[in-house]
């Protein structure tokens, strides 16, 4: 956080060095210049599950794998039309992520809503990467305005156009929140619990219901992730 | 006789402005969110989000990346006819769906559920979704369009309750929803709160979906108790010290809007809906005459659509509001 009460901003290379990232705070913003790819469960089937060659050079083409499906069509000729951006929730991915850090080299994962703490600490800290999370998550449009170019889409007839690799060449790309660190402090985790202090006093005059269902707890700091 | 082109082409517009241009009423109210945001995180998240419906706009590309489910509910006067008959009619809305994904472009969201076929245009089994309702007022020929498309797959849930768990219990139930969903903003709120109470099952998701996507903000239940709730439910959203994406602030909800329906008498079922920070949706209405006028307040819910007894007998007042 800056003096001033507002958010830093900064602009980051999609394959960063390690001591650019030691000067990224949990909160500050960041807009990207250069490459990045979008991978998700699709991808990470396919290349970690069914040991699919990976069908681009990484990290040397892009350190940056992006949580996301554009909202893009490609007809025939191979031409792309590309609209709105936005991330998709990376929590469900936690399992596969050691394995596509050893494979891709990633420093960077970009998405909605992060991964949790534990998952920082497992798998980003060690392969010294961080997390940055979409704003929003609306900012499509914004997200969109930073995509100069489709380089490439990989595995399209095999995953489709939502799961496909959509490699994409980025200019002031963003914005993205800084969530997780390279201590594995998690942005998200803060907030909460500064949030759960007030939370007992909100949850006066309310009752729990008469009839309980299964797995129900009462402890509301607890995520449902 | 309203005809078929017209429907298909009005449709597609519809489909366009619905992932593009933000409703005023919402916008309004965002910006009011915004103007007293304290949390530092959560004031730039909403100034943010004010400058990518601008760039939307400008653009003219998607709000969100992710576009949603579209859907439709359609509104029918008493002596309305289409063109080619109901199956026309659905033929045009199924087909203004799959040419607006390729067109604005839209993400092709709708995959089968186990075998995730994608025909990437927004259309399958079931889908789009298209509801209908019927209107006494006014009178003519006329067929309104509306399309929503649905974002904050994770704000919903449902619940029955019973009759003695009472306000408090459907307060608990409303705010372990916001909680439970507003951590990391998987809700993408603020959003539109939608609450079904009552009803059957699914009448209950219904009636706390179209809460939320068919009424607009500021607009009050004409039934004075339930005015009075929505107004202290929107507080208490807002006073979980819960903003944008999850930080620490004071803005989750933008409105909430409360709809029955008559249930079992041992019952108290419960729906809550977030209609996200793109709040999609777009509303034409359609003459014999080919006259189309565009509107973004679905003015769905009528003293009509509300009724309470056998016949329809308007009074002057309900008459004038229909």
């Amino acid at each position: 956080m800056a003096a001033d009460g507002k958010p830093k901003q900064i602009r980051l290379s999609t394959n960063p060095s390690r001591e650019e990232l030691e000067k990224l705070s949990i909160g500050d913003i960041v807009y990207l210049d250069g490459t990045v790819y979008t991978g998700r469960e699709g991808v990470y089937k396919r290349a970690i599950e069914e040991g699919e060659p990976l069908p681009l050079d990484l990290p040397a083409e892009s350190a940056a794998n992006f949580h996301c499906s554009p909202a893009a069509t490609q007809d025939d000729d191979g031409n792309v039309k590309m609209g709105a951006v936005t991330a998709t929730a990376s929590f469900r991915f936690s399992k596969w992520i050691g394995a596509w850090f050893q494979k891709s080299g990633a420093r960077l994962i970009l998405g909605k809503g992060g991964m949790s703490a534990k998952d920082y600490r497992e798998h980003f800290v060690p392969n010294g990467a961080i997390y940055l999370t979409t704003v929003g998550y609306g900012t499509g449009a914004l997200l969109g305005r930073g995509v100069k170019g489709v380089k490439a889409v990989h595995w399209r007839k095999e995953l489709g156009l939502a799961q496909a690799m959509w490699v994409i060449e980025v200019e002031n790309f963003g914005p993205f929140i800084v969530e997780s660190d390279l201590e594995g402090n998690s942005l998200f985790e803060r907030e909460n619990a500064r949030i759960a202090e007030n939370l007992d006093k909100v949850y006066e005059g309310t009752r729990p219901a008469v009839l309980k269902r299964f797995g129900e707890t009462d402890d509301r700091s607890d995520e449902l992730i | 006789m309203i005809p078929i082109d017209t429907i298909q082409t009005t449709a597609e517009s519809l489909m366009d402005k619905a992932a593009i241009e933000i409703p005023d009423d919402y916008l309004t109210g965002l910006q009011a969110a915004a103007a007293d945001e304290e949390g530092d995180l959560s004031s730039f998240v909403l100034q943010a989000m004010l400058e990518n419906y601008e760039a939307a706009k400008e653009d003219r590309r998607a709000m969100c990346g992710d576009t949603g489910c579209p859907r439709w509910y359609v509104k029918m006067s008493n002596d309305a006819r289409v063109e080619g008959g109901p199956i026309a009619l659905e033929e045009a809305l199924r087909r203004a769906t799959a040419n607006a994904t390729n067109g604005v472009p839209l993400r092709p969201n709708r995959v089968h559920p186990l075998w995730r076929t994608d025909h990437d245009n927004n259309v399958g089994i079931n889908a789009p979704e298209i509801e209908y309702g019927f209107e006494p007022e006014p009178e003519g020929e006329w067929i309104d369009l509306i399309t929503v498309h649905k974002g904050g797959l994770f704000g919903t849930d449902y619940r029955m309750l019973f009759p003695s768990d009472g306000i408090e219990g459907i307060k608990r139930f409303y705010l372990d929803s916001l909680v439970a969903f507003g951590k990391r903003g998987l809700a993408c709120q603020p959003a539109i709160i939608g609450i079904g109470l009552g009803g059957s099952k699914d009448t209950c998701m219904v009636l706390g979906k179209r809460a939320a996507c068919l009424r607009t903000v500021g607009d009050r239940n004409p039934d004075p108790e339930i005015a009075k709730l929505e107004e202290e439910f929107k507080e208490l959203g807002n006073s979980i010290g819960m903003g944008a994406m999850g930080f620490v602030g004071k803005n989750m909800v933008i409105d909430c809007h409360i709809e029955v329906g008559y249930c079992h008498t041992g019952g108290m079922q419960m729906s809550v809906h977030a209609f996200c920070l793109s709040s999609r949706r777009a509303v034409a209405r359609i003459h014999a005459d080919g006259r189309v006028e565009y509107r973004t307040d679905p003015q769905w819910f009528t003293d009509y659509q509300r009724r309470e007894t056998v016949a329809w007998q308007p009074t002057e007042s309900q008459s004038k509001s229909a």
